[in-house]
């Protein structure tokens, strides 16, 4: 489901820089159906992959993400092609976001002594710090907090203008999916707010599972249920299913 | 204020100009090659996650008992495990640290972290490569444009955040890293260590280029000539350059791009064992992988004929089509 809407956010032409995960699932997936001219970048070093049926990378480092690219190149490389501005998007699981979009993947607790010592931020701070961000993960209280305990990559960092004052002038969070709604950020104060709930999700639903107050407008759209076409293809991508949750 | 960890150039030229740069055989053991390591030096480590991992020089250094080493890589999966649950490495420089994302966090990296027996020293992806880049080219450091803002910059007081001289605009210097020895894994290298690289290439010619000492392992040694015939497939040059070894499936159980894929089975059992115990299961699994076989074959055959057959067919099935 994660993979469906994430992938409905992409647009035909658009140059993505994905993730491992849901991610490369999501943009493989509106690749196949809706945005045959989606270039897809990862941070391996690979530019406008059109990875197999049935043979998902485990990482994207692996040589699977060559499949039919037009280029490869060294990962610091493609990973200045988001400093230059050649990428509309970013595409990112999470782990813990905050109200301002900020993510954390690097410690549970106080990092000079932590809980849980997370894997770090990987691309995903050059992504965030970069470029347009899409996110894609699992809706739960504990994962949508007030205020991350790490910022690993940015989103609003503090809300308002404090991203650009950090020296991020471009870029931000643009979507967050989940399997309750689809989020995007206000343009004042940089909060999320519900652009869409999922089908037969209600208000008090996600709140609930929010760690912190929702914008909500008056009038909330629905999003349009999944279709079969849509699974099939998915199926079709994971048959092993090593991503679909 | 000058950061201790960028080296400063005068000393850069020095190391380098006592460097024997000429083209002449330096086809050694991996024994030999362990010599190249001292205990507390600087590692820097080729390929990422399970891509062109230099296994079998990573195995050696654990069968050689070496002693805190500083290890430096693009993204670390299950070659950090080994480094600190033996005892090699008690420091990581690295922007991701975990098995991978099909298994996740690794308990043998928490108990490692947690339990502060070793540091785990985060940088964003791009930031480790300008770090190499920087000293690649000979510069204290590079100008980038992320880590501001973020709490992992907060972490790293060695960067410094200034306002562009040109623009006024926030940059942050990231410094040069240069270590002691790099270890690389490649495809095919000939005896002088011109290396060519297959695929991805991951932050290795930098790497190569920044660091004191390198450490080739290849998959075969071929001829000059051969390497002459198609000199644009030469990614790293000879005078780079100070010790190549010949070893067969030296990423296993990782991958070779256009050779081998991840030798998963392993890799699963390999991760059910220490992560249901990351001290005795991971001293079990170097007692038997790492310290009791007695040659690289040995300890091919123990992970078993027809893994590496799996891998290398689906390794070698990027090039059917």
């Amino acid at each position: 489901m994660l993979a469906v809407l994430s992938a409905r956010q992409l647009r035909d032409g658009q140059v993505v820089f994905a993730g491992v995960g849901i991610p490369l699932l999501a943009a493989t997936l509106a690749q196949r159906l809706r945005c045959p001219g989606l270039t897809i970048l990862f941070e391996g070093g690979v530019i406008g992959a059109f990875v197999e049926p049935g043979k998902l990378p485990p990482s994207t480092n692996d040589q699977r993400c060559t499949k039919r690219a037009n280029m490869v190149l060294g990962s610091a490389d493609v990973l200045l092609l988001l400093q230059r501005g050649y990428v509309d998007v970013g595409f990112m699981g999470g782990a813990q976001i905050d109200q301002f979009g900020n993510l954390n993947s690097s410690f549970i607790g106080d990092p000079a002594k932590p809980k849980i010592r997370l894997p770090g931020t990987g691309g995903g701070n050059d992504i965030s710090s970069l470029t347009n961000m899409i996110v894609a993960m699992k809706h739960e209280k504990r994962r949508f907090v007030a205020n991350v305990d790490f910022i690993t990559s940015p989103g609003f960092i503090r809300g308002g203008t404090s991203r650009a004052a950090s020296g991020l002038p471009t870029g931000g969070m643009f979507r967050v999916v989940t399997e309750l709604a689809v989020f995007s950020f206000d343009d004042a104060e940089r909060r999320m707010k519900v652009l869409a709930l999922n089908p037969g999700v209600s208000r008090e639903q996600v709140q609930d599972n929010t760690g912190f107050d929702l914008v909500f407008d008056d009038t909330v759209s629905v999003t349009e249920p999944l279709e079969e076409v849509e699974l099939a293809t998915l199926r079709m991508l994971d048959p092993d299913r090593l991503f679909i949750a | 204020m000058v950061s201790s960890s960028v080296r400063p150039y005068a000393q850069l030229r020095e190391a380098l100009s006592r460097r024997d740069r000429s083209l002449r055989e330096k086809v050694v053991s991996l024994e030999e090659a362990a010599s190249f390591v001292q205990d507390g030096a600087t590692v820097g480590i080729g390929g990422s996650t399970m891509s062109r991992t230099p296994m079998a020089m990573i195995w050696q250094l654990i069968r050689s008992r070496k002693k805190h080493l500083c290890c430096a890589r693009s993204i670390v999966s299950t070659d950090g495990d080994l480094l600190l649950a033996s005892g090699v490495s008690d420091h990581v420089i690295t922007s991701w640290f975990a098995q991978s994302i099909l298994w996740g966090l690794s308990k043998v990296m928490r108990h490692h972290i947690e339990g502060q027996t070793a540091k785990f020293e985060e940088w964003s992806h791009m930031a480790i490569g300008m770090r190499f880049r920087a000293g690649g080219m000979g510069v204290p450091f590079l100008p980038i444009r992320s880590m501001l803002g973020s709490d992992v910059l907060r972490l790293r007081p060695e960067a410094k955040e200034i306002d562009c001289p040109f623009t006024g605009e926030k940059l942050l210097l990231v410094p040069a890293l240069n270590p002691d020895v790099a270890l690389i894994h490649v495809q095919r290298c000939d005896a002088y260590g011109n290396a060519q690289m297959d695929g991805l290439q991951f932050m290795d010619i930098d790497l190569a280029l920044a660091a004191d000492r390198v450490i080739l392992t290849t998959e075969r040694i071929v001829s000059n000539e051969q390497i002459r015939r198609a000199p644009d497939q030469t990614k790293i040059p000879f005078f780079c350059v100070d010790a190549v070894v010949e070893v067969p499936y030296g990423s296993a159980p990782h991958e070779c791009y256009g050779l081998y894929e991840p030798m998963l089975s392993h890799m699963e059992a390999y991760v059910a064992q220490v992560n249901q115990s990351p001290v005795h299961g991971m001293r079990e699994y170097l007692e038997r992988y790492f310290y009791c076989p007695a040659s690289w074959t040995e300890y091919l055959s123990l992970i078993g004929m027809e893994e590496l057959l799996q891998a290398s067919q689906r390794g070698r099935s990027i090039y059917n089509d």
